[in-house]
């Protein structure tokens, strides 16, 4: 295959090749996960110090921070874009985007995906979608502040608050650049997936990241179109004065409102039946890399290879039957309710169906305990704190009582969030090699991985107590309320251990950058591991393979072979 | 797209699944990702109408017989589109081309009546935040659901137009139209269900 020479555009900003895309994601993610931890931090900040100056942060935020105190105003901008970026352009970036670009070529055997052109495209759809969504912190009014989910009234009247005009307006408008490049992303995964593997690759060899992102790409095909919908019927509402989701008698201080005919619970149901499915989204590859991690770490094939393929689809199909749970408390039908109830608990069984296997593959093994493998086993660990919090939740007459508390914030931050950086930091340690041809240091893996457990659980696993002790989610200062006021070590405490986990994170942040000069130059296959993606040369250029494309003879997963001299057999060996 | 040609050339993979190539099934994916957008629009218009009550009668804000006969251009429209995919097939580009004009003829009818529907509903006093018949919901729904349709039918157009001129250049390809093909006949049947459950329910 021959490639004309590149220039320094053609290579780095409007490249095709699916390495350069993904590392292109990589850098955008991580840098919006750096500003939606700061924002984290500014949130802890103030209900660990509440209504504390902070003098020197006057000068980043003059308005919300004037004179160093938190305005409401700018609490409520901050969790709404701390949640915004997270969800989407951190989670769903760099474990989807990312991970999904630079493996699925790499681990079915392909050159490229389907179409380079269109991913380059996403690509550059979704850097103006970041950057409007930061912009809009600096516009008059701030950054939107409905929450990330944008209920409205509060999204659909531009006058409600602050947060309400402008800065929601951006808000939409860079979701709506998300969504588009998302569709193009996911239109090029399942195609990819389907029509260019290499020979012999039947589905059913296909690793578990590319399965996993295989239903990622059909859930975003499928999810996406409803917020979509939802979104340009929301943009009508604030720019035209329609009332498609504002009922009438709606007051904005002494105001009556001239909509009338809508219904705010339409939005919630398109967005949840987003929402739902976006929760998968993320947890999926996570998943994934996991299973491949610790098949690899463990020196062990997958334990249950189908029944895995088979959760990853049950837990894709039933995704869509369960946006309901959001809603247990919004007046919803208490019957449609009680159907959401055995959709959600259903959920749990492929889950747990998941996490045995990855029980089983590790039970008994000599586990080798690289920074990935920690990374591996922290995302189960997470999965199943998680999961259980999650039965609460999934069922109407415990969620009624801890609805919108502090224990749903608990729930999400171990379960999707938690998971689902883990599982991202695992693979980043995992095939870094093949990302950047080195590897990163493991004694600064070990340390940032141990920083980052620990701290994770002082942060979040108290959140549960305060959610059962009655502290609401989203509130600005729980001191106003008396039975919350002994609560407040406990807050002083999880704000000291979120510092601790930010600062953790630059050890990974240095870590990342640093090896790519420094790091100790990789092997083409450092973990001996078995997947197609270790059979290209370390820092494969574009095309992937310089001869021929391997077949693959076998699964993934054999490892340890009774009767071999190698504990290994790859893919692509006879 | 040089990139775009290695992909295919240097495959040498394993089968195809259902027997296309990856761009009739990326346009299949893409309609049904866009199938659902519709679905969002069309759902919640069937929620906030039954949430409402005073939903106006169709026939009295409406001429049918006029809508009809838009639905009428629309899917000749279609058939013509056929036989231009069938014409590309069997590797007649000139008779192709023809068809694919007379497609874009068609398009340029249905919107040009649309135009006009417009016109009539906002002359006798439909507007975008209310309207002399009933609910205001009515004319916003009428306003997002055809008018987003009518973009589609646009786009459909230009793509069309593309294709066309393509052929006219001698750079024509038969799955180009197809999949052109493809993308007509989604946005002709997404008005069918506009037709149905805007119109006539």
């Amino acid at each position: 295959m021959e490639h004309e020479k590149q220039g320094f555009v053609s290579k780095y900003i409007f490249s095709f090749d699916h390495k350069m895309i993904g590392k292109q994601y990589f850098t955008l993610a991580m840098s919006m996960g750096f500003i939606g931890g700061i924002l984290a931090v500014l949130i802890r900040l103030q209900l660990g110090f509440p209504s504390q100056p902070f003098p020197f942060l006057e000068n980043l935020f003059p308005v919300g921070m004037a004179s160093g105190i938190m305005t409401p105003e700018f609490y409520v901008s901050l969790f709404t874009m701390h949640g915004t970026i997270m969800v989407f352009f951190l989670l769903s970036l760099l474990p989807v985007s990312g991970f999904g670009n630079f493996l699925i070529p790499l681990q079915i055997g392909a050159r490229d995906m389907a179409f380079p052109f269109l991913n380059m495209l996403s690509f550059w759809t979704v850097v103006p979608g970041a950057i409007i969504i930061i912009i809009s912190f600096f516009v008059e009014g701030g950054a939107a502040a409905s929450g990330w989910t944008a209920y409205p009234p509060l999204s659909a009247i531009r006058s409600a608050i602050p947060g309400s005009d402008l800065g929601q307006t951006l808000w939409l408008v860079g979701m709506i650049f998300f969504v588009a490049s998302f569709t193009m992303g996911g239109l090029n995964f399942v195609v990819t997936i389907l029509n260019l593997r290499t020979k012999g690759l039947r589905m059913m060899r296909m690793p578990l990241t590319t399965w996993a992102q295989f239903i990622v790409g059909i859930l975003g095909l499928l999810s996406f179109p409803a917020l979509a919908a939802g979104a340009l019927l929301l943009t009508f509402d604030r720019s035209l004065g329609t009332s498609f989701f504002l009922p009438a008698g709606i007051f904005i201080g002494d105001t009556l409102m001239p909509h009338e005919g809508g219904t705010p619970l339409l939005w919630q149901h398109l967005f949840w039946f987003l929402g739902h499915p976006e929760v998968y989204i993320i947890m999926l590859p996570a998943m994934g890399f996991t299973s491949d991690i610790l098949a690899t770490f463990c020196r062990r094939p997958i334990f249950g290879y189908k029944s895995m393929v088979y959760a990853i689809w049950a837990i894709g199909t039933l995704s869509f039957l369960v946006w309901g749970h959001h809603m247990f408390v919004s007046g919803m039908s208490p019957f449609l309710g009680s159907l959401f109830v055995v959709t959600t608990l259903a959920i749990a069984i492929p889950s747990a169906v998941k996490a045995f296997n990855w029980l089983f593959t590790i039970a008994r093994a000599k586990i080798q305990f690289t920074s990935a493998s920690l990374f591996g086993l922290g995302v189960v660990s997470l999965f199943v704190t998680g999961g259980l919090t999650g039965i609460f939740l999934g069922t109407n007459a415990t969620d009624i009582q801890l609805h919108d508390t502090y224990f749903v914030v608990g729930h999400f931050h171990f379960i999707m969030a938690g998971a689902g950086l883990f599982g991202a930091f695992g693979a980043v340690y995992y095939w870094y090699p093949k990302m950047f041809g080195r590897m990163l240091s493991e004694r600064l893996g070990k340390i940032h991985f141990w920083i980052t457990f620990v701290a994770y659980y002082a942060v979040f696993f108290p959140m549960h107590y305060l959610g059962v002790s009655g502290m609401m989610r989203r509130i600005y200062d729980p001191n106003v309320y008396e039975y919350l006021q002994p609560l407040q070590p406990v807050n002083l405490f999880i704000t000291i251990s979120a510092f601790v986990l930010f600062t953790g994170q630059l050890i990974f942040i240095y870590n990342y950058f640093a090896s790519m000069r420094r790091g100790a130059p990789a092997t083409s296959n450092p973990w001996n591991a078995t997947g197609l993606e270790w059979s290209t040369p370390p820092h494969p250029g574009h095309g992937n393979w310089e001869g021929e494309i391997p077949p693959a003879h076998r699964w993934p997963y054999d490892y340890s072979e009774p009767g071999k001299k190698r504990d290994f057999t790859p893919q692509w060996e006879a | 797209m040089s990139q775009t040609a290695i992909a295919q050339a240097d495959w040498g993979g394993g089968a195809s699944p259902f027997g296309v190539t990856w761009q009739k099934m990326m346009m299949w994916f893409f309609i049904v990702t866009d199938a659902l957008l519709f679905a969002g629009l069309l759902v919640s218009y069937g929620v906030v109408r039954i949430a409402t009550g005073d939903w106006p009668t169709q026939s009295e804000v409406f001429s049918l017989t006029y809508i009809a006969t838009m639905t009428f251009v629309l899917i000749t429209s279609s058939a013509t589109m056929a036989c231009g995919v069938k014409a590309a097939e069997l590797g007649r580009p000139q008779t192709a081309a023809k068809f694919v004009w007379l497609t874009i003829l068609g398009g340029f009818i249905f919107l040009g009546m649309q135009a006009y529907e417009w016109t009539v509903f906002i002359g006798d006093g439909g507007g975008i935040t209310g309207n002399p018949w009933g609910s205001p919901t009515f004319s916003q729904f009428f306003f997002i659901i055809t008018g987003f349709h009518g973009f589609h039918v646009l786009t459909g157009v230009i793509v069309l137009l593309v294709v066309a001129i393509r052929a006219a250049m001698g750079r024509y390809s038969p799955a180009g139209v197809e999949n052109a093909g493809l993308y007509w006949h989604f946005v002709d049947l997404v008005w069918v269900f506009v037709f149905a459950l805007f119109y006539l329910v």
